[in-house]
């Protein structure tokens, strides 16, 4: 599609190389030494500790609770619950005014229970210890109702409601019927829950009315905001830290129960508190990726070109609020289909809400429709790279809208060529190594470009060096370390002398670390606030008293830490600002979200190699070539880890990952690290990434889209279609475990 | 958790004291499973006697030939011990394949025989479980049951599998576990170690009360043998097994002169298969041979609602085990 690439487009070479630079990260040094604080590392004087009391049963009512015995136990300070908590409000939970939270009903707010493993109270004692013991002395008992657990009971019990994010173009059902090769199928995914190390976890203190919270939130801006609904005070009165997370993959996007807890905990106790979720809970109470169910229908003409597509998917939700999950939002637009329909829609089940996880929707959707496009080609005989080389939109056909810059289709031709796929024997189990039979899959990857609004400032300091400060966090992706090298790239300032401070809720808005908008959202603002500091400091050197008195600005050049006119003379930004005896160079910026010119998304292709060796029934993912086009490509070292460890996540999604409830009473039963198998080590096959690295400056000056998700989107089905092309099974129901690709396996006598 | 009275004994026979014999006492070797037990409040003991002081910690050969391991020998270094490597490569294997390096540098040659059951109903502290709740009911038997249940020697009170690798290939070679309690000390064959569940899941080891294993004495090597551990799981490390097998065979030739055959994550203990060594003792190796063999040792088999495809895996884990041993 080389006519979709615009002229001004080249490969990076450009004079920036400190962007784009595989520079190390900035705050390794602090983590490795066990100096970056997170939320639970906080220990101010005079802390106390709470520990939950989670509901045992997934639906019902609390009949009766008794702390008798608790509030007895050593250490307990108080007890709180639906019957002693402090009146708090709701938050009207809106995303565009930044106020959101994914579950709206408060903690303790009633005696309902929706879930299990929701909070029906919480302990505070003068230790962590002391809490927990006294959590298991609150007596509860409840009156409970025939849970719904999983999202069949859910249609069947509640049926569905209409969800968001749909889409229909043309006529998709008369398409579909006239055609001459079609395909219908049904694919399911299962729960997945978030697993970052670093559990949830708030650390609260109020002083004179004003609360600070450390808490692992990828968003502390919105989480002020929530909390200042929520507390019904003035945003101001609130600061939220959050300078290290021990990872997140969406679950901290938004502020859960415990963290409101634990802020009005400490406020009625006039103490620090601090609040960890135990590992089970992080099963419960802090979102979840939903279960879904997608029915694919594709349909083609004669000569194997798309003519209809539905993908009508629904998800299960919670009773208290809906979550969409939009498995059809790449659907929409990837591939060129003049009659097409997406829906979406929703079941209650008694499970905690739903959340985002890396890739919401793109992730099992792209499993669903990437699965179902390797089903089609081989119903029309097509190769899968063939096929879709054939059918990639050439535009966003769901806006009417060009691509601001699409490479999938270098990407998918580079990917195969890395990856030997002219080598693939399309016949079925054909290719065999040995005890093991080979299996090439691949799949198409797409994530939307995002961006919001942002506001930064940047100082260049007496001292010479650099601060930068923003309201957004670093989530472990490396978001600190590009923004300084943003600021290196204005101010010519060396790294090692630029300070960035992120994850503080009274900085300049920042946005939340989510949608794989971060980059693009903050380097803008960065470099905006890093010129107008520039230009002060260029007024300085050139006013009355200045180095280059008199001189027009645009003559200076950064050079060194410092400024250079055409004579080659240059003074250090320290002398300068020590001549006029000022302080810094500021300055401060906000850029505005993503216009609507164009449609905005990264694109790639994933190829995969599996073995499987029936002898024991082994299957493992031997080798992952991933070629992605997310525009230019700011740091090398932290873009390359974040694909490769997407694509660790989406083995873990093809293969392991799935939160088991017991079909009886929605229990989740394997809710630890013990038993949600998830990939280690031993699991990790050959990862080659492909940057393509294609500036997209319609996007922003830095031509960077961006790059945290769309490593996983994709990469289930890149298996599912190498375990077909291996076994002949065609697995349609995630995690693809070795007992669904058996034979004859015994099944249970009923009793 | 609970509070706990803690003693620390310096020797077997202060341990034993400070036990007594009350139920409600444990000892703590490594503590990677009763501390985690403990912190859920599954296990609840009012005392806990900390046995990391006495000295168990040696591996010694025995004049009969036979080698005998102190309870508190770690399972990294039993499993890197010279004599263990070169005579028992299966129970080396076994250890290195099961937990985690940290896990391992932790846990014991007696913690790991006292290992609790992994199913999570047991676990959860709140579903019913005739194991930890005797008489209220196995929720696993209808719930979900795929990983860590058995389809051996369960029983309709309980049908979790025994978690322990080491203890399969232990069985495999032939052992003797010695104990000291109040009464004494006495040695407990390892086949006999273990208990089935059958309508006292509660009860899973032969020890009485207060009883300290001291030691676990290998039988001598099979003159001339080779053995391996192979472990089937979902993923690569770091899982209790789906199904395992430890096999040692001497061979004359091709034909197996002896065999001995052990499985793990199928059984509700460590699962010796006298079946499938009596099938291949004498007979010419082949494919052939190992499949029909190790359908012996399923005949019992019963299958629950997610865990029947470890009745053909167990079957793999030998059959595969077997062909690599007779054909290096
Ligand atoms: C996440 C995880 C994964 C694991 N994976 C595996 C695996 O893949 N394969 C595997 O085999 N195991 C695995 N294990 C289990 C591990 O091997 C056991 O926890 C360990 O062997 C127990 O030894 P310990 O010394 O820590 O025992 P402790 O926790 O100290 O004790 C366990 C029990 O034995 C009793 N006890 C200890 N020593 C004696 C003694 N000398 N005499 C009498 N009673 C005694 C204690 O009172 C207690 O009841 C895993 C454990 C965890 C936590
Ligand atoms: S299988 Fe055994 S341990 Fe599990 S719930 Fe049943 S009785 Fe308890």
């Amino acid at each position: 599609m080389s006519d979709n690439e615009k002229k001004s487009e080249k490969k990076s070479g450009d004079k920036r190389h400190i962007i784009g630079a595989g520079v190390p990260r900035i705050d390794g040094p602090d983590k490795l030494s066990g100096r970056a604080n997170y939320a639970a590392d906080n220990l101010p004087s005079n802390l106390a500790y709470g520990y939950g009391v989670f509901s045992t049963v997934a639906s019902g009512k609390i009949s009766k609770l008794s702390v008798d015995e608790a509030r007895k136990m050593p250490g307990v300070i108080d007890i709180f619950h639906h019957g002693h908590f402090p009146t708090l409000y709701h938050t009207p939970s809106s995303f565009a005014d930044g106020n959101k939270v994914e579950e709206t009903r408060l903690p303790f707010e009633d005696e309902r229970v929706y879930y299990e493993g929701q909070f029906v109270a919480l302990v505070v004692a003068d230790t962590f210890e002391n809490a927990r013991a006294a959590a298991r002395r609150v007596k509860v008992t409840y009156s409970t109702d025939k849970a719904v657990a999983n999202l069949d009971q859910g249609v069947e019990a509640n049926g569905t409601q209409a969800g968001s994010g749909n889409h229909d173009r043309g006529d998709a059902p008369s398409a579909f019927d006239g055609a001459a090769t079609t395909i219908d199928a049904t694919y399911r995914t299962p729960v997945e829950t978030h697993n970052p190390m670093e559990m949830h976890a708030s650390t609260a203190w109020w002083d004179n009315g004003d609360l600070t919270i450390f808490d692992a939130s990828q968003g502390v801006v919105v989480a002020r905001n929530a909390l200042s609904k929520i507390f019904a005070m003035p945003p101001e009165r609130i600061t939220v830290h959050a300078p290290y997370i021990g990872s997140g993959f969406g679950g901290k996007l938004w502020t859960w129960p415990h963290a409101i807890a634990t802020a009005a905990a400490s406020r009625e106790l006039g103490r620090p508190v601090q609040v960890v979720v135990p590992r089970q809970q992080m099963f419960t109470t802090v979102g979840h990726r939903p279960e879904t169910r997608q029915r694919l229908r594709l349909a083609t003409d004669a000569n194997g070109k798309l003519v209809s597509l539905r993908h009508e998917a629904i998800n299960t939700t919670s009773y208290t609020d809906q979550y969409v999950e939009t498995c059809g939002s790449v659907t929409k637009s990837l591939y060129s289909c003049p009659n097409l329909t997406v829906s979406h829609e929703t079941t209650q089940v008694n499970r905690g809400t739903p959340t985002s996880m890396r890739a919401p929707g793109a992730a099992p959707g792209l499993f669903a429709l990437e699965s179902a496009i390797d089903e089609m080609a081989l119903a029309v005989g097509a190769d899968p790279v063939q096929f879709r080389l054939d059918n990639y939109a050439e535009r966003d056909e769901s806006k009417d809208l060009d691509f601001s810059s699409n490479h999938i289709v270098e990407a998918t031709k580079q990917g195969a060529e890395r990856f030997g796929w002219a080598d693939r024997i399309p016949d079925i189990g054909s290719m065999k190594e040995g005890r093991e039979i080979v299996g090439y899959g691949m799949a198409a990857c797409n994530w939307e470009a995002l961006k919001m609004a942002c506001d930064a400032r940047v100082s260049i300091r007496a001292d010479g060096t650099a601060f930068a400060s923003c309201a957004t966090q670093d989530i472990g992706t490396g978001t600190y370390t590009i923004v300084a090298q943003a600021v290196s790239d204005v101010t010519g300032i060396a790294l090692d002398k630029i300070t960035v401070k992120l994850g503080d809720s009274s900085y300049p808005d920042g946005p939340v670390s989510g949608g794989s908008w971060a980059t693009a959202t903050t380097l803008p603002a960065i470099a905006g606030a890093a010129r107008k500091a520039l230009s002060e400091m260029k007024g300085y050197a050139t006013g009355s008293n200045g180095a280059f008195s008199g001189a027009s600005g645009d003559d200076l050049e950064v050079a060194d830490g410092g400024l250079r006119n055409a004579d080659g003379k240059q003074v250090s930004f320290a002398d300068i600002l020590a001549a006029g005896r000022y302080g810094s160079a500021d300055g401060e910026a906000h850029t505005d979200g993503a216009d609507s010119k164009y449609s905005y998304r990264s694109f790639g292709a994933h190829f995969v190699e599996v073995r499987w060796d029936p002898g024991i029934s082994h299957l493992r993912v031997a080798r992952v070539v991933s070629a992605i086009d997310v525009g230019k490509v700011i740091n090398e070292t932290t873009a390359r880890n974040q694909v490769e460890g997407a694509v660790v996540m989406g083995i873990g999604m093809g293969l392991f990952e799935a939160t088991e409830y017991d079909e009886r009473n929605a229990r989740p039963v394997n809710n630890d690290y013990a038993e949600y198998v998830v990939p280690v080590h031993a699991d990790q096959p050959d990862v080659d990434v492909i940057l393509l690295d294609y500036p997209d400056l319609a996007f922003n000056e830095y031509g960077a889209r961006g790059i945290g998700e769309i490593g996983i989107t994709g990469l289930a089905a890149a298996v599912a279609n190498a375990v077909h092309h291996a076994t002949g099974k065609r697995i349609r129901e995630l995690p693809i475990t070795l007992d669904k690709l058996m034979d004859d396996v015994p099944r249970a006598k009923t009793a | 958790m609970r509070h706990f009275d803690y003693a620390r004994a310096g020797s077997a026979q202060q341990a034993v004291a400070a036990h007594g014999s009350d139920r409600e006492v444990s000892f703590l070797a490594g503590g990677t499973t009763l501390l985690d037990l403990v912190k859920l409040d599954v296990m609840q003991p009012h005392k806990i006697v900390d046995i990391n002081g006495v000295a168990l910690d040696k591996i010694e050969r025995l004049d009969d030939g036979r080698l005998r391991i102190g309870a508190m020998v770690t399972n990294t270094a039993l499993a890197r011990d010279q004599r263990v490597v070169d005579d028992y490569a299966v129970l080396s294997q076994a250890l290195l394949a099961g937990a985690s390096t940290q896990l391992r540098n932790k846990a014991t040659t007696g913690g790991n025989v006292m290992q609790r059951v992994r199913c999570p109903y047991f676990r959860d502290g709140v579903s019913d479980c005739n194991k930890r709740e005797p008489g209220s009911g196995c929720a696993a038997i209808g719930g979900v049951n795929r990983s860590v249940h058995a389809v051996l020697g369960t029983s309709d009170d309980c049908i979790a599998s025994h978690p322990s690798d080491m203890c399969v290939a232990m069985i495999a070679i032939g052992a003797t576990v010695e104990v000291q309690g109040p009464e004494g000390a006495r040695e407990i064959d390892f086949a006999d170690f273990h208990l089935l569940p059958g309508d006292t899941p509660a009860r899973e080891h032969a020890l009485e009360p207060g009883e300290l294993i001291t030691h676990v004495i290998l039988d001598a090597p099979l003159e001339g043998s080779r053995s391996a551990y192979l472990k089937l799981r979902d993923r690569q490390s770091y899982q209790f097994a789906l199904a395992s097998s430890a096999v040692i065979v001497q061979m004359d030739g091709n034909t197996i002169r002896e065999a001995r055959v052990a499985m793990g994550g199928v059984g509700t203990k460590p699962w010796r298969a006298p079946e499938v060594e009596a099938a291949l003792k004498g007979r010419p190796a082949s494919e052939k041979l190992f499949a029909e063999a190790a359908k012996l040792a399923f005949e019992n088999a019963i299958a629950y609602a997610h865990n029947g495809y470890k009745i053909p895996l167990g079957q793999q884990a030998i059959v595969r085990n077997l062909s690599d041993l007779t054909a290096a």
